[in-house]
């Protein structure tokens, strides 16, 4: 007998099923294919406006920081002006994202750009979400050529562009778009859902930003919700 | 040396309880949890109107998972493979430990990275990989703490929680032979840096990546970590293989199940809304996928669950390992985690731990406890840790478990309680006896077949009478206001 068979015949007799049973079958069957939505906060519940606002506030409780951008094109100049204010190099490295790459970057010439994953020596990142959470403040990555998910942890800054159109009310809403962009029952690698920078309160229970992924996480939203 | 840390000394809970109330250090560090973890759980429950809906949700979604385990373990298996993973059924410890093992001699590894997992600590992977020439790095603040220290954690959120930081940078200048002794090691700023410096290093150079799993998800083939560090995405993506080790209950069917207990989770744990990484992990790197592992291997651990689901002790197999149970437990916070003297403390430790290593060996865990009810009060998915840990109770005395005092003052309690009218003569005859002998100083500093109460504290003097002789009494007089 197998590991496999051993461990399926001791859980079906512990439950005194066969695994044959149709009811049963059934019963999982439309569990999974219905995935039922079960208690979804109210707090999200509300109109685009109102939910970047909540957005905005709940990243500033996970100790990020949070600007609007009026357009795409006020990003590349948004970026530099992050890095002078942390008094950094001015270079910065994001991904294949078409929105990211189809940014102005010329209109930040001091700006050095690079592009790919990182290899642990990058101290700034841009990543492109492909959702938000406004009940919590969560960003929503997916990995792949366009945000390559090295980019969410080695940096020591790690900004974050999500559209205002893409900030949903709560999880559910984002799973349901995981759904339809990958197909049912398929993902990609690596989905991270982000809120605020990393931190550790390993030692005395004292919170300590930027434990091993980034100490600064900041968020650009980009147009009107 | 390692090995020992690894021993249960649970059979020694009461020396390991008087030692840990006489250790200065651990009662320090004891002090943050009762403050600290209260509190923060309270505030953000309060936030969330919806938070004992969730909890009910949360439960339920156990329930019906365990109910269906092997189905949705089918349905698991075929997702999971379907996107390129590797599925290995460990049956036992050991089968987890060999398991682990041989993937790592495939991929030539030296080193792994390992993010924290508290099902490592229950098959001992650690001391296994070690022994067998393959050198296992903690990544997780705590973990890596108290792998320095070869202990055991002693909490099951926040490892290295019995330690002060004075204790943590003596560690650090004994480990870290680089540091200058000048360095200023003090603030717990600059040991993270520290760490977070040696550890860089260690990630980047990884052959294999390990990490637990919070949860596993039917319907997409996908395995969850949900830490605040980073340290569980570094260890997970940065090496060329990724090992996910997980017990059996970690499944729930649906993307939309994670999401209600994903609002349960942090809440109950550290206090936070959301913890800071939720990652989901489904396969390896794609073809066109820059970074990732390139192997992903879910090794799944059953270890006695697959029992334990057909007995009286499966509510416990909805636990999500938040720790709100042990945070709130005032044993727990008199003793600390290394008491319970395995891996996991507390009272949800004092559930599992005797269907893991037996209550022959871990007899005193259950009794460990005052029954205040506050673990169950806290509980994200309810589980009934107070009936549980009685239950065990019964199942110690009926094997004859408990020392023969015990025994005997049960037995002669048993003989008076089953007969009502002899109890009652009893009890009035000792509390008229005892009130007498009593009477000059009102309590008695010892007194014979009690000394185990009286050695701490005084016995109160009884009031010459019983409390059913008084209740008698009470309802014979007229009472004021009612008609003559």
């Amino acid at each position: 007998m197998t590991a496999r068979e051993l461990v399926f015949a001791t859980l079906r007799r512990s439950l005194g099923v066969s695994g044959t049973e149709a009811p049963r079958r059934a019963a999982v069957a439309a569990r999974l294919a219905g995935h039922p939505r079960g208690v979804v906060p109210a707090r999200g519940q509300l109109p685009p406006q109102q939910r970047l606002d909540l957005f905005a506030r709940m990243v500033e409780a996970a100790a990020g920081t949070i600007e609007r951008a009026a357009s795409a094109a006020d990003v590349p100049v948004a970026v530099a002006a992050l890095l002078r204010g942390l008094n950094l190099p001015m270079r910065v490295r994001h991904g294949d994202d078409p929105r990211l790459a189809a940014l102005p970057w010329q209109s930040a010439p001091a700006l050095e750009i690079l592009r790919g994953p990182s290899d642990g020596h990058d101290l700034a990142a841009v990543s492109h979400a492909s959702a938000a959470v406004a009940e919590t403040g969560t960003l929503v990555l997916t990995s792949g050529p366009d945000n390559p998910t090295t980019l969410n942890f080695l940096p020591d800054v790690h900004i974050v562009v999500v559209d205002a159109a893409d900030i949903a009310s709560d999880f559910e809403t984002v799973m349901a778009r995981l759904r339809e962009r990958y197909g049912t029952g398929t993902m990609p690698r690596t989905v991270n859902m982000i809120t605020g920078p990393s931190r550790s309160a390993d030692i005395e229970q004292t919170l300590l930003l930027g434990a091993h992924g980034p100490r600064k996480l900041h968020v650009i939203v980009v147009g009107d919700p | 040396m390692t090995l020992a840390s690894h021993i249960a000394t649970s059979p020694r809970f009461k020396d390991n309880a008087k030692a840990a109330l006489a250790d200065p250090d651990l009662q320090n560090a004891l002090k943050f949890v009762e403050v600290n973890f209260i509190a923060r759980r309270r505030e953000v429950a309060e936030r969330l109107p919806e938070f004992e809906a969730l909890r009910d949700s949360a439960r339920d979604i156990k329930d019906h998972t365990l109910a269906y385990l092997d189905l949705y373990l089918e349905a698991y298996e075929e997702r999971l493979t379907a996107q390129g993973g590797r599925l290995h059924y460990a049956v036992s410890a050991d089968d987890a430990r060999r398991i682990i093992l041989d993937i790592c001699r495939d991929a030539g590894a030296r080193t792994v990275t390992k993010g924290k997992s508290m099902v490592a600590e229950e098959i001992g992977l650690n001391d296994f990989l070690e022994g067998n020439g393959v050198t296992p790095v903690e990544t997780d603040l705590g973990e890596y703490i108290i792998q320095l220290r070869h202990e055991l954690p002693s909490h099951i959120i926040a490892p290295a929680v019995h330690l002060t930081k004075a204790q943590v940078e003596d560690d650090f200048r004994r480990v870290h032979t680089h540091l200058a002794p000048d360095r200023n090691l003090a603030e717990p700023t600059s040991l993270l840096a520290e760490a977070r410096g040696v550890l860089r290093e260690k990630f980047l150079a990884a052959d294999v990546g390990i990490t637990g799993a919070n949860f596993l998800v039917a319907e997409t083939g996908t395995s969850v970590i949900v830490t605040n560090e980073g340290n569980g995405d570094l260890t997970q993506t940065l090496p060329k293989v990724h090992i996910v080790l997980a017990s059996l209950e970690k499944l729930v069917p649906t993307l939309e199940d994670l999401a209600q207990l994903l609002r349960v989770l942090a809440r109950s744990a550290t206090g936070q809304e959301m913890s800071v990484y939720t990652t989901l992990s489904t396969g390896p790197r794609r073809a066109d996928d820059p970074d990732g592992p390139g192997a992903y291997h879910v090794v799944l651990l059953d270890n006695g669950r697959s029992s334990m689901i057909g007995g009286e002790f499966r509510d416990m197999l909805r636990c999500i390992r938040c720790g709100a149970c042990m945070n709130h437990c005032p044993v727990y916070h008199a003793v600390g985690g290394h008491a319970y003297g395995w891996v996991y403390p507390g009272p949800m430790g004092a559930v599992l731990t005797p269907s893991l290593i037996g209550i022959d060996k871990a007899g005193h865990l259950p009794n460990a406890s005052t029954f205040c009810g506050r673990c169950e009060d806290v509980c994200p998915v309810r589980i009934p840790l107070p009936r549980m840990m009685r239950s065990w109770r019964e199942r110690e005395f009926e094997r004859h478990l408990s020392p023969a005092t015990v025994r005997g003052g049960l037995a002669a309690w048993a003989f008076f309680a089953k007969r009502p009218r002899l109890y009652g003569l009893a009890a009035a005859m000792a509390a008229r006896v005892l009130h007498w002998a009593g009477a000059a100083r009102g309590r008695f500093s010892w007194l014979p077949l009690a000394s185990g109460w009286t050695r701490y504290r005084d016995f109160p003097a009884p009031q010459g009478e019983t409390f059913q002789s008084r209740w008698k009494h009470r309802n014979d007089r007229p009472r004021p206001g009612s008609p003559p």
